[in-house]
């Protein structure tokens, strides 16, 4: 008789408040690229002038997509796979690419997010040891590798990375790297352990924050000396750049990374809310807070990057003052910085041929200004060396080094719920294995998998992954998501979903965009980095210790195994769209040829996934 | 006869005043012989004070083989607080030196006149070499000179406040300090506490929802329990008591297929 059962589907998850879901959302946006990519794109790119190509991808391509995305999962409530299955089965490999992604780019997200552990640990010393260079092995002087370069890059490419000299030598496990990348995933698990409950309590710090700061960096970094040089320098618009089509693809594709769009993460987030939810409020709020950040991000970046030309401007002439006191046994602190120049041209007047044996170096602050860097070089060799020189080293990093983990941490949760919850939708493992347990040992295979990145070679594959899993599939993943439910489940029809979820239909502009503009300009971004990339045999920058122009790094073309597995992890992901499709194609012909067979307990109006 | 006497008083007289002028004579010699002596001997000693000077100063040259050269950057490293450099500064440097080497060589007393300094600049920088106590004009060797200042280089920089960068002794290398190298490396220290606190948070959150997991199972077991014998009250009891059926009252949560 009665036996109480547990009901066939459970209900599904729900956010305890809007707050969560918003911040999760925006934590999986506002990522590590928002701070050491978009700076680095508005320096090189005409500052000020970047920020129109920017808006513009904004306004066109980003928010059409991520309307798009929240609507569709809050209105079919179901995971990436699911969402796609359920308005065309053909379509199905969508989300298993969009999944495939998700774990290839959580993977090696997670080795950054260790690298900046690591770093983190390594704060709580006083002097940094970043600051230093190592005595030799006699103890007679310093440590010839480091003496070359600098002594942050040395413990960057050696102390960190233990890089070899290229991707082809693998190197062995870093002992060290490897507790770090463990003690990352278990950070991962233990807010994704409870899935959105504990997760949705983990976005309230690891969302807000990096705004405090990056907001306490901001009134540091603004009252530096030098710290204006520097945000002249990124804001003074060379509108010469926007004739280049360079800058306009690099925005769009920007602008796409940036908000984390074609990962599934944010179908499975938004299929967790009530289903009548103004998502047209939520996407606009995200992707405005989204680009609001890397602009608010950049300020402070910026000071503190023009604080640390200055400084190597100012150690750059205070070398040469002290060779012309020395040389001319001129009294002491009788050149400074400021008459530096009267002095200096009287001297070569007098004496022009001694002066120019001291072969003084030239300085120019704005070569100083000029040396850029992005991505991890920005993070773990610039930063680091501007923090060097600030009062107060210690708790400057520190504090820098929380902010990266959460930035990364709340990408990651986007990431990984990207994976989980098509596993929970496909109803993959059995129902007597514990949510817990999946995550467990998701995390597991992920964290054997990435002890690639923990090799000699570790960063080497982590810039293949980060340049190719990351930009290709994603393109062609949304691009269909575009097809797919503009026109394979029709406007109509979604205009009517989105009705039933805010209480007004979609208007002219957001049409507009869907139909033509958004899936347009996917394609020609498509088609542009596609030829651009084929254009050249890839090539990436070494570290070499034995170079002869060391410590430049030496550039190196990736041989062709490499060749080969980048291929892969670009064709991989997409692969299921085609395949997907062709197998349903063939189940449909078979079972239209079987009619005949019909089994009466075979109920067709119950075999899509409940 | 008169004649005889005359002539040998005359010859007396002559021997006499020969005597006397032999006398005077020798005497005067003597004299001037002392005078010469003495003269000779001022000479010698101005000679001698002369040629120590010369020496002296011949032995401190720039790039002198025994020299050092000396660097300060007085106003570099106190800024606001920096002092004048002068006579007594000089002195001061030169007791110092000497204190180093008195306590590199430890038979030997050198003194302040042993440091023989030449060569100063406005820059603040100078030329010096070391005298042996026992002779002026031996000098001390640059090997020794070396491993005295390498010996005491921090009591003559903290003698002038200054550092190994502002005092320089050209060619005199400044011994790296030795690493601070701790038993456990502090990051292991700040690693362990993190994975400390996220494994016991794991563990504590696996244990709570097991825990609550088999809480719901004690509690449909209850209710299931509940259900049978509301179940058999109803068939043994009479029609009117109208007890509340459990098995039929949640039906709409049965949606097997």
């Amino acid at each position: 008789m009665g036996q109480t059962k547990d009901s066939g589907s459970e209900e599904r998850p729900k956010w305890d408040n809007k707050a969560q879901y918003l911040l999760t959302c925006i934590g999986f946006a506002v990522g590590l690229g928002n701070v050491w990519r978009f700076p680095y794109l508005c320096q090189i790119y005409g500052g000020g002038a970047f920020l129109i190509p920017y808006l513009i991808a904004l306004v066109f391509e980003g928010l059409p997509l991520l309307y798009l995305e929240l609507a569709i999962g809050q209105r079919l409530r179901m995971g990436s796979i699911g969402v796609w299955n359920s308005i065309t089965p053909l379509l199905g490999g969508l989300g298993i690419a969009s999944s495939i992604v998700s774990f290839l780019v959580s993977i090696f997200y997670n080795t950054i997010l260790a690298w900046v552990l690591w770093y983190f640990f390594h704060s709580f010393q006083n002097p940094l040891p970043w600051s230093q260079c190592p005595l030799n092995d006699n103890l007679t002087g310093y440590n010839v590798e480091c003496e070359k370069s600098t002594p942050v890059n040395y413990f960057w490419y050696r102390e960190t990375l233990n890089i070899t000299p290229d991707i082809e030598t693998s190197g062995s496990l870093q002992w060290w790297m490897v507790i770090c990348l463990a003690s990352a995933w278990c950070v991962v698990y233990i807010c994704f352990i409870k899935g959105i409950e504990s997760m949705g309590k983990a976005v309230y710090v690891t969302a807000t924050f990096p705004y405090l700061v990056l907001t306490i960096f901001l009134i540091r970094a603004i009252t530096l000396p030098g710290a204006t040089d520097g945000l002249v320098y990124l804001f003074t618009p060379d509108w010469e750049t926007l004739k280049n089509p360079q800058v306009w693809l690099d925005a769009a594709t920007q602008i796409f990374f940036s908000l984390s769009v074609a990962f599934g993460g944010l179908i499975a987030f938004s299929s967790y809310n009530a289903e009548r939810n103004n998502c047209e409020r939520d996407a606009l709020l995200v992707g405005i807070i989204n680009s609001a950040t890397s602009l608010y991000a950049s300020i402070p970046i910026f000071s503190i990057l023009g604080f640390k030309a200055t400084t190597g401007y100012n150690a750059c002439l205070k070398e040469n003052i002290m060779s012309l006191t020395n040389y001319f046994e001129i009294s002491d602190q009788n050149i400074t910085v400021e008459n530096y120049k009267q002095w200096f041209d009287h001297l070569n007047e007098t004496f022009p041929d001694k002066v120019f044996s001291l072969n003084l170096r030239e300085c120019d602050l704005q070569t100083f200004l000029d040396q850029s860097a992005s991505g991890t070089g920005l993070a773990f060799v610039v930063f680091t060396e501007a923090v060097i020189e600030m009062p107060g080293s210690q708790v400057w990093a520190i504090l820098f080094f929380v902010m990266l983990f959460s930035l990364g941490l709340s990408s990651m949760f986007g990431n990984i719920e990207g994976v989980l919850t098509p596993i929970n939708d496909l109803k993959l493992v059995p129902k007597c294995i514990p949510n817990e347990l999946v995550t467990a040992i998701l995390c597991l295979i992920s964290f054997l998998v990435a002890l690639v990145f923990t090799l000699g070679s570790g960063n080497y594959w982590v810039e293949v992954f980060n340049s190719y899993v990351g930009s290709v599939p994603l393109l062609i993943i949304a691009f269909f998501e575009i097809i797919a439910v503009i026109y394979i489940r029709g406007m109509k029809t979604f205009s009517e979903d989105i009705y039933f979820m805010t209480g007004r239909r979609p208007n002219i502009f957001w049409k507009a965009c869907w139909m033509v503009i958004s899936p347009v300009m996917l394609l020609v971004v498509l088609v542009a980095y596609v030829i651009i990339q084929a254009q050249t045999h890839p090539t990436y920058h070494t570290w070499n210790p034995d170079y002869e122009r060391f410590p430049q790094t030496q550039v190196k073309p990736y041989p062709d195994w490499v060749f080969a597995i980048i291929l892969l992890l670009c064709v991989v992901p997409v692969i299921s769209i085609p395949l997907v499709a062709f197998y349903k194609l063939i189940c449909r012909v078979r079972n239209s040829s079987s009619r005949a067979n019909l089994n009466p307990y075979c109920n067709g109006g119950f075999q899509a996934d409940t | 006869m008169i004649n005889l006497s005359s002539e040998i008083a005359y010859d007396s007289v002559w021997t006499g005043l020969n005597i006397l002028q032999s006398a005077i004579i020798s005497a005067q010699l003597r004299f001037l012989l002392s005078l010469l002596l003495s003269v000779e001997m001022l000479e010698k000693i101005i000679l001698l004070l002369c040629c120590s000077c010369a020496v002296a100063q011949h032995l401190c040259t720039p790039d002198a083989s025994d020299g050092y050269k000396v660097r300060l950057s007085i106003k570099t490293a106190l800024e606001g607080q920096a002092y004048e450099w002068n006579e007594n500064e000089m002195f001061l440097f030169r007791a110092t030196l000497a204190f180093a080497m008195r306590n590199h060589i430890r038979e030997q007393k050198f003194e302040v006149s042993n440091i023989i300094v030449c060569n100063e600049t406005p820059r603040v920088s100078f030329w010096f070499v070391v005298t042996s106590p026992e002779s002026t004009s031996v000098l001390i060797g640059k090997e020794d000179v070396e491993e005295a200042v390498r010996k005491s280089r921090n009591r003559i920089n903290s003698a002038f406040l200054l550092t190994d960068k502002t005092l320089e002794f050209i060619g005199i290398l400044p011994t790296l300090a030795a690493p601070v190298d701790p038993d456990t490396p502090p990051w292991l220290i700040v690693f362990g506490v993190v994975m400390g606190i996220v494994g016991a948070g794991i563990i504590l959150l696996l244990v709570s929802s097991v825990v609550q997991k088999k809480r719901k199972n004690e509690m449909t077991d209850d209710e299931e329990n509940c259900e049978e014998t509301r179940v058999k009250t109803v068939e043994n009891g009479s029609v009117g008591e109208g007890v509340y059926n459990m098995s039929f009252s949640d039906d709409e949560r049965f949606t097997q297929m």
